[in-house]
């Protein structure tokens, strides 16, 4: 279990983060939702350690990751940013290959090869592994860097918004393979989502965030709820239940 | 070609410079000329060396490839201490006579400057490259008036003793220090060797490079200061060359097909010790003297760097 206990984060003078207590629990998939600017990401980035704290702690199955060594909590915990600039070319396999970094030190040897292949099967990036990545489209790419992260072999894996600038076929085939990450290999999944029927169709639990703060913080059924989405979002949102998927109908309301 | 035999045509052409710096016309002087010679090259080796390993590291921590550690002005710093000493203590003060004092003296210094460099701009978060060049350009200003200023005030007899640093020079290297600086190259070398997966990792950029645990700010850091001091080294050797690393760094980058730095660093320092002795013999032989090299590789390095500038705006 993550145990976020009353993380605050200031840019400047504004709060960005205010006072965040939240428990990410094991083996589920839990999506954070909520206006933009309501603090979603720098609080995934503050958990995985991309960003300091201003005050506050992040618990890891009971410890505190500042007292964790870099390279023990790269073992734990991986992050997908939004934005994934890189100075260098690189192929499919040697991108997928660093994920390896905390085990081998970028000496793989047979077992990180063979982390390596399953990742890359995993992302069904086989017949592209000796691609440059910038020879890819946007939806194979992001594939690739998942595939980099599922290397890593963490029991928490954080997504910020790994959906962006992807169509319709590739968001849907990247939330099966998040899906499959929990329900097959047991993984945790925390992942900050824009579109709310991505976060009702594929998360078990939804954390809502508004300017800085928690605003809601259960099950799929608790949040998805015209009253509850009204709390969040101040629309008054219709939802229509289709055949297992609760559908929020936001486009004219 | 695979990146093996890249490296050892490169590393056969390396030895070969060497050896026809060495030998050429050498007249049967084993006892005068050679070891004359040998010291020269060993500068040489040496200095290309430092700043070939210093630029790559430089680059990669500042993520970008059209940089050399000269923009933090750590050459106008070595310029103003020298001035400043030789203004307020005098040219026969210790500081000044004894090369190893003065040597020690310039890498205390500049690695200080370092530091306070890494605080103002690494510390603070992701500042942007700008800003980097920027102070670092104000910096390098800076440095060079008041020295200007001074060397204007100073005994015209003093001023020479200034000038003598100021210019990057092969034919009269600093052979003193050779070992010393030897003794510092190989320590530090050894040490940051081990640093080269991490280094491959700061590629992918800093969230990732957290993400895969490298302790990011130390790593930086300890480059940083690693740079400024081997930047120190060469200086004091030979005295500053502004083009030389980015020449030799893009060169590897062009070279050798890989993201390692393993590759990169050996491939640089190669080049490096090619272009410097090779290029040094082609000053003593063809031209006698009568152009240094440190005006060849500005000159070969400025027209250079005009198209690595033109390639990376049309690649955007």
């Amino acid at each position: 279990m993550i145990q976020v206990r009353e993380l605050t984060k200031f840019y400047g003078k504004k709060q960005v983060v205010e006072n965040v207590s939240v428990d990410i629990q094991r083996g589920k998939i839990t999506s954070f939702i909520g206006p933009n600017g309501a603090g979603k990401s720098t609080l995934l980035s503050m958990v995985s350690r991309l960003l300091d704290a201003d005050t506050g702690e992040v618990l890891i199955d009971s410890t505190n990751t500042k007292k964790m060594k870099a390279n023990d909590l790269s073992k734990r915990v991986s992050i997908l940013k939004q934005s994934n600039y890189m100075d260098v070319r690189l192929t499919v396999r040697e991108l997928v290959s660093f994920g390896r970094f905390p085990y081998s030190k970028g000496r793989l040897n047979g077992e990180d090869e063979k982390m390596v292949d399953q990742a890359i099967g995993y992302m069904d990036l086989e017949s592209m592994e000796q691609s440059y990545l910038d020879e890819l489209s946007g939806g194979q790419r992001q594939r690739a860097f998942i595939a980099m992260v599922i290397a890593q072999d963490t029991d928490y894996v954080l997504l910020d918004e790994p959906l962006n600038n992807l169509d319709m076929k590739h968001s849907v085939q990247i939330m099966k393979i998040l899906r499959r990450l929990v329900d097959d290999l047991g993984k945790t999944v925390v992942i900050v989502l824009h579109d709310i029927n991505f976060a009702s169709v594929y998360s078990d639990r939804i954390v809502a965030m508004k300017n800085g703060r928690v605003v809601k913080d259960g099950t799929t059924e608790e949040i998805i709820q015209s009253a509850a989405l009204k709390e969040i979002y101040d629309m008054d949102i219709p939802i229509q239940q289709m055949d297992n998927c609760r559908i929020c109908v936001y486009f004219n309301s | 070609m695979r990146n093996v035999h890249k490296m050892m045509l490169l590393a056969g052409l390396a030895v070969a410079a060497c050896a026809l710096y060495l030998f050429h016309d050498l007249n049967g002087s084993f006892d005068y000329a050679l070891p004359r010679r040998g010291v020269k090259v060993f500068a040489m080796v040496l200095t290309g060396v430092a700043i070939a390993y210093a630029t790559v590291v430089f680059q990669t921590i500042t993520h970008n490839r059209i940089l050399t550690p000269s923009v933090m002005g750590l050459d106008s710093l070595y310029m103003l201490l020298q001035t400043l000493l030789i203004f307020f203590l005098g040219s026969d003060h210790v500081t000044i006579l004894n090369k190893q004092v003065n040597f020690l003296l310039s890498i205390a210094v500049m690695v200080v400057f370092a530091l306070l460099f890494y605080r103002l701009l690494f510390k603070k978060g992701n500042q942007p490259i700008y800003f980097l060049l920027l102070i670092g350009i104000i910096f390098g200003t800076f440095f060079s008036s008041i020295s200007t200023f001074l060397q204007v005030l100073i005994d015209p007899n003093e001023f020479q003793m200034v000038q003598d640093r100021m210019f990057a020079s092969f034919n009269n290297v600093n052979a003193d220090l050779v070992w010393t600086s030897l003794a510092f190259v190989a320590v530090l070398i050894a040490v940051a060797w081990r640093h080269n997966a991490s280094l491959d990792v700061l590629s992918l950029g800093r969230d990732a490079a957290v993400n895969l645990g490298v302790n990011y700010d130390s790593l930086v850091k300890g480059m940083l200061v690693l740079s400024a001091v081997l930047i120190a080294i060469a200086t004091a050797l030979v005295g500053p060359i502004t083009f030389f690393g980015l020449i030799v760094a893009n060169l590897s980058y062009q070279f050798f097909k890989s993201y390692k730095h393993s590759v990169h660093l050996t491939g640089a320092i190669v080049i490096s010790i090619i272009a410097l002795v090779g290029g040094q013999w082609v000053v003593e032989r063809v031209f006698t003297f009568n152009a240094t090299l440190s005006v060849i590789i500005n000159f070969i390095g400025g027209v250079y760097f005009i198209y690595l500038l033109l390639k990376e705006s049309r690649s955007k």
